[in-house]
This record gives C-alpha cells, structure tokens and sequence, in this order.
C-alpha cells in the first residue's frame, strides 16, 4: 500500500524531477500538494482502497506525507 | 456591541502570527498616477521617494494615457458618475452594450458579458454553467480568482499537473463519463508568465467532448500578433469556449471583466451567474475609458511591438547578466531567488536603488520559489530599463548570485 500511494504522489503532484518525493517529504507544508488538489487525492484513497474518509480527518496534517496517509488509510480498512 | 476583548484579542493573535511568519503585506502609498516613474511614500510618513515602477499590471502604458482620461471624462459628463442599479434593473447603458460588442469583436467570439471585475467573471462563471453532474479540470497553477470559482460550484474538480499535456489527457479519460467535462488554465500564468499550450489543449479538448475554459487577463490586448491574447499566439482563435479576461491590467487598468464566448454560455451567465446578478453594474466612467482603449487598439499595434521589445531587451539583459530567469514569452519576467528571505531583501534593496519590485514567496508561490516578479511595460523606455538591470546587477553582485545555478543559490541560500 505504501508504494502504491507513493507511486501515485509522485506520478499526481511532482512537478519538477529536481524535487524528491518520499515516505517522510512534507506535502501540502512542502508545497508539493495544494489544499484544493488535496480533493483529489482524498477520492483516489476512497476509491482505491473502498474507504470513507470523513472530511473533518481529511485535514492537511494528516495528508501532509506518505507515511502520514497511509496511518490515516490503515485506520479506515477492515 | 458585541466585539468582545476574546475576539479582539483572538484577531490580534492571529495577526501576530502572520507578522511572525514573515507574510504580513503591507501597502505602499503611491503619491502619483500609474506609470513607469511613480512616486512612493514607504515606509508610512516616510518623505516620496521617485523610483520606477517594475511591478505594475499596465503593460501597455494606457492606465495614465491622455486619450483615455479624456475619454473617461466625456463618459463622466455624458452617462454620469453612477448607475446605483446592477445590470438587469436599470444598470445597462448603451455603452455596456457597445464595450460588450468592442470585446466580442477584438476576441474574435461570439458573445460578452461585463462583470464587476475578472475576479467576480470566474466566482460567477462555473456555478452558473455547471452541476454536480459535471468535472472541471484544471491546471494546478491557475488564478486564485478560479479556485475560488470553482468552489462555488457543485461540480467535481480535478487538477493536471502544470502545462502536462500528457497528464491532462489522463484526466480527461479518467473523467469521460462526466456530463460536461471543463479544462481550466490561465492563458499567461500570472507568477511564471509562461503560455499555455492553447492549441494543444483545444485539440484534447475536441477529441475527449470537453469544454476549454481560458483567464486571459494577463495577455488581452498584447499577446499575439495583434494583442487578441493566448488565443491568437497558439493559433487558436475559434477554438476557446469560455475567455475571461479583465479591463484592470493592460486595457486601460481601471477595473471592470468578462466572459466571452459561445452565445449560449454568455446567456445563461447572464441569467444565472450571481455576481453579475447582484453586484453593480461597471461604472460609466470606467465603460467609456475601456471603449477609448479598443480605439487606440484597433488603430495599430505600436503599443504591443513595443511591449515586445522592451520585455526581451529586459530579459536578455537580465539573462547575460547572470540571473536565473523563468522560460517564457510574455512581459512576466520572474528572477528566481529560490529563498523567500533573499527574494525579500532583494526587493528592499532594490527600493533603496529606485526600482520597485516586489518578492513573492511560499504560499503566493510553491515553497522554495521565491522570486522577484518583475513586469514590464509598454511605458517603459530604455533608460528605465538599464537603470533597472544596473540595479539588480549590483545588488545581485552584492548578494554573490549572479552566474550561479538554481541548485548553487539553493546551496547557498537554502530554501
């Protein structure tokens, strides 16, 4: 799950092939992802692994890397 | 009375905490009209101090230009000072309908609707043309004035990565089920002053069914071989659903925007878009100055292939120079500091030599972006312009930047 999310962080939000994205890179306070473009991810987690994020979890601290997200995730899978 | 010493002492905390993150904006107070040589009062009660204005929207020189003073002030004695009515009331003069034909006609569309300002065109257009049946898709650098319009509507959105064509065919195949599919950008990008690919987002546009949406607001009147916009320089006239634009920038910088378009789009803006619903109609002084501007424009393009001239003679000088520059094509010429502190200090002491221009940092810009943006103007001349670059180039000396790479100014600066 932790690549799959990475991969797509990557694949969605690096603009610029200078800048590397991992585990730990700060997103939304990095300036990698924005709070609109944040929606988005929101609906691939959702779709992707058939989870409900309630929108009052789905806050920038909790999107703000891929470790982050995916304890976020992990909280809402069975 | 209801402000309590919570609330007050609440707002004052959170001033203080922008003041502490160093994004506290504060105004300059400009003592003379909008031009290249200006006269500036900062800091507050501090004496004017003449510098030359490399930071203003007026890129072809018209916000102070006689004909268009003279224009408004016929407009004033004629049609008077106020309408106090929006449009559909009694807020619609004769001349609203002939700056909106002015408009259709230079844009080479079908239609125009004013709006109070660009900004209030964008809250207004989205809501009124989508559902939540729809998706707009849009490019991840785009105005604030779109973001915020497209949170007023009830479509889904979804962002490409900027200028990836490659990534905006993808959301478009994700998305294609959707009613009405909307590609959204910015015709000059407005920090980095690069150009859309117009013609390759209206060929994606036609083969995936979607609408394409452009803000032209910094490139109408200029871009393009005649000043028509993004449009024009893509060869893409025809082709762009929806333009929005602004009469605050190039074409005369007053205040005032549109959408313009397909006739159906423009019609049912007029019937549903809320800001032009509820919000004044443009004044007639600002109407009749806009009409004197399609005037000046229609008659040549002397403005523009100035405008053309000055901005690469900027940029190549700024280039040999050693300054590390953003790629375009536009009069948007953003000198890459990378550090916000820098891009800050920089600015300042350019004020210092007579040249203003502003820093832009993390959240104006992506963090690690910091900038100085300058702009230029068709109302500059070339004395401004060196004394400009002999500016940045003592202070880029100063700072020890001048030759070095991104990454060197990074390693040196940090982010």
């Amino acid at each position: 799950m932790k690549d799959l999310i990475l991969n797509y962080v990557i694949n969605e939000y690096q603009e610029d092939e200078d800048d590397e994205i991992t585990y730990e890179t700060p997103l939304i306070s990095g300036g990698f992802v924005d709070s609109f473009s944040m929606v988005s991810l929101k609906v691939f987690l959702e779709k992707k692994f058939k989870i409900n994020i309630p929108d009052d979890k789905a806050t920038p601290e909790a999107f703000d890397s891929v470790n982050k997200i995916v304890d976020l995730v992990n909280g809402y899978t069975k | 009375m209801s402000y309590s010493d919570k609330m007050k002492t609440m707002y004052q905390e959170q001033l203080e905490t922008i003041k502490n993150a160093g994004i506290f904006k504060e105004e300059r107070y400009i003592h003379s009209s909008q031009a290249a040589d200006i006269e500036v009062e900062f800091p507050t009660g501090s004496d004017l101090k003449k510098v030359i204005n490399m930071c203003a929207n007026n890129y072809l020189g018209l916000s102070s230009h006689p004909d268009v003073i003279k224009a408004a002030h016929t407009g004033l004695d004629m049609r008077g000072y106020g309408m106090s009515s929006v449009r559909f009331i009694c807020g619609t003069q004769d001349i609203h309908k002939e700056l909106e034909s002015k408009v259709t006609e230079f844009l080479g569309t079908e239609d125009t609707i004013l709006f109070p300002s660009c900004m209030d065109a964008n809250a207004g257009v989205f809501e009124a043309l989508l559902t939540s049946e729809d998706i707009m898709i849009s490019d991840r650098l785009v105005h604030a004035s779109i973001i915020d319009g497209m949170r007023l509507c009830s479509a889904e959105h979804d962002t490409f990565k900027h200028s990836n064509m490659e990534h905006l065919e993808q959301k478009l195949q994700l998305h294609q089920n959707k009613r009405i599919k909307m590609v959204i950008t910015d015709g000059v990008f407005s920090m980095d002053g690069d150009i859309a690919k117009l013609d390759e987002m209206a060929d994606l546009c036609q083969k995936y069914d979607a609408l394409l949406f452009v803000d032209d607001s910094h490139a109408s009147g200029f871009i393009g071989k005649t000043g028509r916009g993004t449009h024009e320089y893509c060869n893409a006239i025809g082709k762009i659903d929806i333009i929005t634009t602004t009469f605050g920038k190039a074409l005369g910088g007053a205040s005032g925007g549109c959408v313009s378009g397909r006739k159906e789009i423009v019609e049912m803006c007029r019937q549903k878009a809320r800001p032009y619903l509820f919000s004044n109609t443009i004044a007639p002084v600002v109407v009749s100055g806009v009409l004197e501007v399609f005037n000046i424009l229609s008659g040549n393009t002397e403005r523009r292939d100035k405008l053309e001239k000055n901005s690469d003679y900027w940029r190549k000088g700024l280039s040999e120079a050693g300054f590390v520059l953003k790629d375009g094509d536009s009069p948007i010429v953003p000198v890459m500091l990378f550090n916000a502190k820098l891009a800050q200090d920089f600015s300042k002491d350019l004020f210092a030599e007579g040249i203003y221009a502003i820093g832009f940092f993390f959240p104006v810009v992506p963090n690690g972006q910091a900038r100085i943006r300058t702009q230029i103007s068709a109302g500059h001349e070339i004395h401004h312009l060196d004394k400009a670059l002999e500016a940045f180039i003592k202070i880029g000396k100063k700072y020890e930047i001048l030759g070095l790479t991104k990454q060197e100014i990074i390693a040196k600066y940090g982010l």
